[in-house]
């Protein structure tokens, strides 16, 4: 192939993964469509006693999202034929998720090779979104797997879905060059490792949502039976859920932010840290999540307080990726990934 | 649940919240109080908070040790806001009092919080597991089971399942109590204490280091000294005689732009050929100068971090003499390298002579947009200036940039057909080319194109001990979140003929899956079988 064939393709595979992405989204709107129908089995536990609740809420954790892959003991073949196919929604889902991540990784790699010189696929606004959105759903599938995340199938390719579409309207360039300053296999480590933090903060900024979200309907006594809020994972497991995916970006954050990114700077402008707006926001990003896990451990600051800053975290890590560029304009260095 | 959590607190090491309101006290323990307050995880958390927030004023503001001329240009935009925000220091947000007030109180706090828990883990380290809580049903994860085994080989055979799993295990009294994880809260202070170490890093390149610029004409030297820089930047600590003893020439400089494709006119690469020598009399040595390859010597750091166009012109005065010759700098405006820049002729006579305009690589005319460059390479340069005579006011003793004219006693020439061109005569000049000034004032000549490189020398004592401060922070801090202490009880009771075996975990971190564990623990020791493990 050549270079133009390969962007071409690149645009090709980047569209094939938007269409899959839609359909992953109508599978897992299916899916929580399917389960309206059906009633939750969380109400049933809603009632039990608090040790007992923790343990489900513990080991719904581990065996899969409240109610969705383990149906506790339906009292009727009706409900059992439900739960089946809400379970095979689900799973088609999640399938089709996986296969958009592979187009998605597709688009990325072409793209890059279809750049003249070949070089890495992050160099603008347009490839920066598309190398973040593939961040989010490899996190998202890896994190699925060891944390049982299902449920946030619908949220995470609906947001896929709108963010990929934006980029492609919006921010697309056509495939060229890097300008010289981002000539580093520095920038490739930096790059890489903001895109998999960023996956991981977005994750725990959706659950994070969740958590409140259901606390407030919770509060409020305004949680439907068999809505997909009480469908969701105990509060307890979300919290904690939250916690670990944060916990696993962190120090993946600190290093892209605080090490590799530094290094870099240093080659490329002569000074490792430069107080650039790019610099500060990433900064500013990293002293919120470490305030989110101060949070999470003072007893009493747990749950409501930490979400919400989690969520406080994500909005300065979105404005550090869009708003430097359009806002700041020429005042950031990092500004030439806005051309 | 919540009187779960509260419970387990209470068994967890004690970092309860100190009291909120200050009891009336002696002003010792006053004292304290305030200190506690100061050290306590909350206050870290505002602290780290007001840091977050403290930080956004200088990615809005343009700040003085970045971008100077941004700031000045800010401050003729705001002359009202500008003394009020100058008091704030908000021009220089990161040297300012309420700046560092609040990360020195972060750091006094983080001192504080880190030594008596120095003190609680070297204690925790040595101590035994804490002995079995009388009622284990009541920990958040238990289980029980009866069997025909004597208690001691049920304990003996959990000892072993323990130990395997890597916990300290002790026995006492029919019960074994195991711990384990002790490394998480070693990994907790090798990274607060390396956040001590990154700052004591980055406060020393901030105060001892310094940064400058210099604009080199391709063909001419620099020479480490303060006289030369065209800006400077230096720690408050900083002493001139501090500047190694460095100098180089810039022998050549090469620059590919894309003469096609959608980002036509971008640079592809640059970089300069230099000669340099550490010190005056050390053998002179060759470097290809890129971006993203600096030089290094003894410490300091030479970076290309631009370029652009010096066009070299002859002027005579109106005697005929050469009042001025050679490259003058002039400054890129735009990616096609339209560049913007005066030339002054202090000793032209009878009247001093100025120019100021425009010199594009590649000449463009529009009657819209008036010159402009094409391409940033020089396939057609072309100078276009306006002159004036007059009194370039440089006497006065002022400082004046050399890169705008003061205008105040300078003349323009009127223009021949002013309807057409504007009231304002407009000279246009190419390689080799001289143009008269009217009333025979002198002649300008335009010799030749030549590049200029802008440099910045650095030098940041400290930078290794920042890098390896956070490497040593984030194994700390994975240390940290990843590793998960456990408590685990277990009792074996004769009752009834039947031996009881009550087990209980217990989750020291925030984020654990404590039961699972329980329930392989609970079927290793519940099996008669010798386990393997
Ligand atoms: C520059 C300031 C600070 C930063 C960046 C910082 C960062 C962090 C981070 C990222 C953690 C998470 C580790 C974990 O969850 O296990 C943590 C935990 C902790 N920090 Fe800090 N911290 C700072 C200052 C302080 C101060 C001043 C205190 C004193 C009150 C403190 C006390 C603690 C404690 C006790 C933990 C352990 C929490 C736990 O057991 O999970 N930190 N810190």
């Amino acid at each position: 192939m050549t270079t133009a064939d390969f962007a071409a393709f690149s645009n090709h595979a980047v569209m094939f993964a938007s269409i899959v992405y839609v359909l992953a989204f109508l599978s897992f709107v299916m899916e929580w469509a399917v389960a309206r129908k059906t009633p939750a089995t969380v109400s049933v536990t809603a009632t039990a006693p608090a040790a007992e609740r923790e343990l489900v809420a513990a080991t719904a954790e581990l065996s899969g999202g409240e109610g969705v892959s383990t149906p506790a003991a339906p009292d009727n073949s009706a409900d059992q034929d439900h739960e089946l196919r809400v379970e095979k929604w689900g799973r088609i889902g999640v399938a089709l998720m996986v296969l958009a991540c592979g187009l998605h990784f597709l688009g990325l790699v072409t793209r890059g090779l279809g750049a003249d010189p070949v070089r890495v696929p992050w160099g603008n606004m347009y490839e920066f979104t598309l190398a973040g959105t593939f961040g989010v759903s490899v996190m998202f599938l890896l994190l699925m797997r060891r944390y049982e995340l299902r449920w946030m199938g619908v949220l995470v390719s609906g947001f896929l879905v709108v963010v990929l579409m934006l980029d492609v309207l919006v921010l697309y360039v056509p495939a060229g060059p890097l300008v010289p300053a981002l000539h580093s296999y520095w920038l490739v480590i930096h790059v890489a490792a903001a895109v998999v933090a960023s996956g991981a903060f977005a994750v725990g900024a959706l659950a994070s949502l969740l958590y409140l979200v259901k606390n407030r309907a919770t509060e409020r006594g305004t949680l439907r039976e068999n809505g997909y809020l009480s469908r969701l994972p105990e509060l307890t497991v979300l919290d904690r859920v939250a916690y670990r995916v944060h916990a696993f970006g962190f120090p993946i954050w600190t290093f892209a932010a605080l090490v590799a990114g530094p290094i870099w700077a240093e080659y490329a402008w002569g000074s490792y840290w430069n107080w650039d707006p790019k610099e500060v926001w990433a900064f500013i990003t990293w002293v919120i999540y470490a305030a989110y896990l101060h949070a999470r451990a003072t007893a009493g600051w747990k749950g409501r307080l930490a979400a919400t800053i989690a969520l406080i975290g994500f909005a300065s890590l979105l404005f550090n990726f869009v708003g430097i560029n359009y806002f700041f304009g020429g005042g950031s260095m990092h500004s030439y990934a806005g051309n | 649940m919540t009187a779960q959590t509260t419970g387990l607190e209470k068994l967890d090491e004690p970092r309860d919240p100190p009291p909120s309101t200050p009891p009336a006290l002696s002003p010792v323990e006053l004292a304290r109080w305030a200190w506690r307050q100061l050290t306590s995880m909350r206050t870290a958390l505002v602290l780290l908070f007001l840091l977050a927030l403290a930080a956004v004023p200088g990615s809005v503001v343009p700040q003085r040790n970045i971008d100077a001329v941004k700031v000045s240009q800010w401050q003729e935009q705001h002359p009202q806001l500008t003394p009020i925000y100058d008091k704030l220091g908000l021009f220089d947000v990161y040297g300012s009092v309420w700046f560092s007030a609040v990360y020195i109180l972060l750091m006094v706090s983080l001192v504080g919080c880190f030594v008596p828990r120095l003190r609680i883990y070297w204690r925790a380290m040595r101590a035994e597991p804490p002995r079995a809580p009388r009622h284990l049903g009541r920990l958040p994860e238990a289980r029980t089971f009866d069997t025909d085994e004597k208690p001691e080989v049920v304990l003996a055979r959990a000892r072993k399942v323990l130990r395997s799993r890597r916990f300290r295990v002790v026995e006492r009294d029919g019960a074994v109590s195991a711990e384990r994880g002790y490394l998480r809260e070693a990994g907790n202070l090798l990274f607060h204490l390396s956040v001590l170490v990154v700052l004591v890093g980055f406060a020393f390149g901030q105060l001892f280091g310094y940064k400058g610029g210099v604009i080199t004409v391709v063909g001419q030297g620099f020479s480490n000294s303060l006289s030369q820089y065209d800006d400077f930047d230096p720690g408050s600590l900083f002493s001139p005689d501090d500047l190694d003893p460095l100098s180089f020439d810039v022998d050549d400089f090469h620059v590919k732009f894309l003469t096609s494709g959608p980002e036509m006119g971008q640079p592809e690469s640059f970089d300069a050929d230099v000669t340099y020598r550490s010190t005056p009399d050390a053998a002179p040595r060759k470097y290809d100068l890129a971006v993203n390859h600096p030089l290094q010597v003894d410490g300091t750091s030479v970076f290309l971090v631009g370029h652009g166009y010096a066009p070299s012109v002859t002027v005579r005065d109106g005697n005929g003499d050469i009042a001025y010759q050679g490259p003058v700098v002039f400054l890129p405006q735009d990616s096609s390298f339209s560049s913007f820049g005066v030339i002054k002729v202090p000793g032209a006579k009878p009247a001093q002579l100025g120019f100021e305009g425009l010199f594009l690589p590649t000449y463009g005319f529009t009657m819209k947009q008036g010159p402009f460059s094409q391409f940033p390479d020089p396939l057609d340069p072309a100078l276009s200036l306006v002159p004036y005579h007059g009194d370039l006011g440089l006497d006065t003793g002022a400082a004046q940039s050399i890169y705008s004219l003061d205008k105040d006693k300078l003349t323009p020439y009127a223009s021949k057909d002013p309807k057409r061109l504007g009231p304002v005569a407009r000279i246009k000049l190419t390689p080799g080319q001289t143009v008269q000034l009217p009333n025979g004032d002198g002649s300008i000549r335009f010799d030749g194109v030549r590049r200029w490189v802008k440099l910045q020398v650095s030098h940041q004592p400290g930078k290794g001990w920042a890098l390896g401060g956070v490497v040593i922070g984030i194994l700390g801090l994975m240390g940290s979140l990843f590793i998960r202490p456990r408590r685990v009880w277990v009792r074996a009771v004769r009752r009834d003929g039947r031996t009881v075996v009550e087990l209980a975990g217990l989750d020291r971190s925030s984020g654990g899956d404590l039961a699972d564990e329980v329930d392989d623990l609970h079927d290793r020791i519940a099996t008669t079988k010798e386990s393997k493990a």
